[in-house]
């Protein structure tokens, strides 16, 4: 049956939770409304293999780093859950 | 072509009938939430079917094309959507343990109305994005098999009748799995190719960055001098404000978290942690998409550039081949074949407006004073592309079996909300409590037939009105503005109570439909958009103010009792998820594994 609220640190666990929540929100924010759309024309100015760099990551690079959030966060997510001793 | 065609629509037609005779559901839980136990991984490839619908896999790539940085918009939008749902909504709406979205809000704030507000957002949205679909199925069957448009959309609803109403959620997984697949390899076949010729490398994301073939100039350093030199503004630039592309992404993104229809499929997994690993999953699979599509974008409206702009026309009325050898042998460039093919459709138009038999494709700023004469409709950039890199005729059939997967597997996802919403919000949450799971089971396979012809219905209607492209702005700005800020102030902020959720959604609802309305129907003009944001990008300018009034709302009005309370504190820690009178009332949580 379920744990109770009490056996586990549920609040020490969802506090470790948020901060890595908003941490990852940074870059995913910094990604793409960052170096997609705010910094572009900065970024542009230096080229990654034959795109400027400001528009490569409104088209491709931001999609890439969102896939590696989500897997760094279940990684991340799993090795809470041992810590605070919730089963996910 | 015919044959090819007809033979891949068949076969595939075919292969989502038998899944569904295989894949009936027992159960409500079996029809709503496929038995909570489909794979993280499985669950992640239906969903990118379910997400990608006939705009993503026709329109997309050529909407890019035209707009160069300005589509940037859709793919960071659509895309960075899937983070905010792994991190913010689908663990712990699946830790909630319900069949709906209205489901959730009925029961996390307790009350009928928050559920009724939640059931018309999730319609709203849901039957303004199916039309889309039925409209892109008739499409491809009028425009491929000669079948007329409106017996396309019947045998399409026909299909999607068989297995959403036998199989229900169980049903439509494992169908969304096989049109993923058929989609993506119909995708992904010819951009290989066009990457070959147009930069020698097979990679499309990577020839996307390469130099374009047999020179030393970047690909994309050529297509800007080429566009520019037409009248088109550069590729990598955008005539947009940067708020407003700002604001669009942010409503694609805030909105993609809040379509029901992709939130309901992580309840289809078995626990909160599946739930994360399988919106990643997700991504994953939609990003082989969606990183393929700027490259082939970019392709394609370099080659249109190149093969068609200052061509000399053939006439129907003379003889292609021969012509065409005639005009090379004196040295001038003929109107390429896939060109005169694909005219018949009606996606490509030339008038010569000079009288000189050459075809002038230019920009709004035409350097040479020359007007434009050629005007492609976006959809030709990924329907012509088989021929354009003069692939066999398999493929292009396979392209029409890929964007009739496409249409047709959101259009399932998207009946699933609206039967669910009918048959489990209005009919058993709010009506008749008392009804037994067989009689829901037997109500839901109503409702989602019910559902298919009110969908087909709505396809026929809105293509004679034509305003199908316009609408979906209606789907992502309602679900950003009225459905994201409520869920994730459920979750995420214990003291929003029923007056603040009710509040923000109204708020959300009532005036994004007002605002959009206005300027799509309404005769606004740009000059008086607030803050300069398009109707596309206002969901999100909205969303932050429906966020602010539910929690003002809730502020200065009574705390939500502490059962609920308990029960936000429950969802957030996987594992200690207990009953809860107000919430569970009549409807046991499911046991945790």
């Amino acid at each position: 049956m379920s744990q109770s609220l009490n056996e586990v640190d549920g609040k020490g666990y969802w506090a470790a939770v948020l901060r890595l929540t908003i941490s990852l929100l940074v870059i995913w924010f910094a990604v793409s409304y960052g170096a997609g759309i705010l910094l572009r024309d900065v970024l542009d100015n230096v080229s990654i293999g034959g795109a400027p760099l400001g528009f490569w990551f409104a088209q491709q690079g931001a999609i890439y780093v969102f896939v590696g959030l989500i897997f760094y966060y279940c990684h991340a997510m799993n090795k809470l859950e041992q810590k605070f001793g919730v089963k996910g | 072509m015919d044959f090819w065609t007809l033979f891949f629509v068949i076969t595939t037609f075919a292969l989502y009938i038998g899944i569904a005779l295989w894949a009936r559901a027992g159960s409500t839980d079996d029809f709503y939430v496929a038995g909570h136990d489909v794979h993280p991984m499985v669950n992640g490839m239906a969903t990118a079917a379910d997400w990608m619908s006939a705009a993503s896999f026709l329109s997309m790539a050529g909407l890019i094309a035209f707009m160069g940085y300005g589509g940037s918009v859709y793919l960071m939008g659509w895309t960075g959507g899937y983070v905010l749902l792994a991190l913010l909504l689908a663990p712990f709406l699946r830790e909630f343990g319900k069949f709906t979205v209205p489901d959730f809000v009925g029961d996390r704030y307790y009350s009928t109305a928050a559920r009724l507000i939640a059931v018309i957002c999730a319609l709203f949205v849901s039957f303004t994005y199916i039309a889309g679909q039925m409209k892109g199925v008739g499409v491809a069957f009028s425009g491929f098999l000669g079948i007329p448009f409106e017996w396309g959309i019947i045998i399409g609803m026909a299909i999607v009748f068989v297995y959403a109403t036998l199989g229900g959620m169980k049903g439509v997984t494992y169908t969304q799995v096989a049109q993923y697949c058929v989609l993506i390899f119909a995708y992904t076949v010819p951009a290989i190719f066009m990457s070959m010729i147009i930069t020698g490398n097979p990679i499309p994301q990577l020839g996307f960055i390469s130099n374009a073939a047999g020179t030393d100039v970047s690909m994309l350093e050529k297509l800007n001098g080429v566009v520019t030199d037409l009248g088109f503004l550069e590729y990598t630039q955008t005539n947009k404000s940067m708020f407003d592309v700002f604001a669009i992404t942010g409503a694609l993104m805030f909105g993609t978290a809040g379509l029901p229809h992709v939130i309901i499929r992580f309840f289809t997994v078995s626990s909160a942690k599946n739930a994360r690993v399988s919106a990643g999953w997700a991504l994953v699979f939609i990003a082989l998409l969606y990183t393929t599509a700027p490259a082939v974008a970019s392709f394609a409206r370099l080659n249109f550039i190149d093969t068609v702009n200052e061509a000399t026309y053939i006439t129907d009325d003379e003889d292609y081949a021969a012509r065409a050898a005639e005009i090379e042998a004196a040295g001038g460039k003929p109107v390429p074949a896939w060109y005169k093919e694909w005219e018949t459709t009606g996606l490509l138009d030339y008038e010569d407006k000079n009288g000189d038999g050459i075809m002038q494709y230019r920009g709004p700023n035409s350097p040479d004073g020359i007007e434009n004469e050629v005007n492609p409709n976006r959809d030709i950039f990924v329907l012509a592309n088989p021929q354009i890199a003069q692939l066999p005729n398999w493929v292009i059939g396979l392209v029409v079996a890929g964007g009739l997967a496409a249409a047709l597997s959101t259009a399932a996802g998207l009946l699933m909300v609206i039967s669910s919403a009918v048959s489990h919000d209005i009919c058993r949450r709010t009506l008749y409590p008392e009804m037994s799971d067989q009689t829901e089971l037997l109500v839901a396979r109503g409702a989602a037939a019910g559902a298919v012809v009110a969908a087909g219905l709505l396809g026929l209607f809105a293509s004679q009105l034509g305003f199908v492209a316009q609408v979906v702005a209606f789907a992502f700005g309602l679900a950003a503005a009225s459905l994201f800020p409520i869920i994730f102030l459920g979750i995420f902020w214990k003291r929003m109570n029923k007056e603040g959720a009710i509040a923000a959604m109204s708020f959300g609802l009532i005036s994004t439909f007002a605002y959009i309305y206005f300027f799509k129907f309404g005769g606004g003009t740009p000059d008086q958009y607030f803050m300069g944001v398009s109707p596309e990008g206002i969901g999100f300018v909205f969303m932050w103010l429906s966020a602010l009034i539910g929690i003002v709302v809730s502020l200065v009005t009574d705390a939500p009792p502490q059962d609920i309370q308990d029960l936000v504190e429950d969802i957030r820690v996987p594992g200690t998820r207990t009953a809860h009178g107000i919430a569970d009332q009549g409807m046991a949580p499911m046991p945790a594994e």
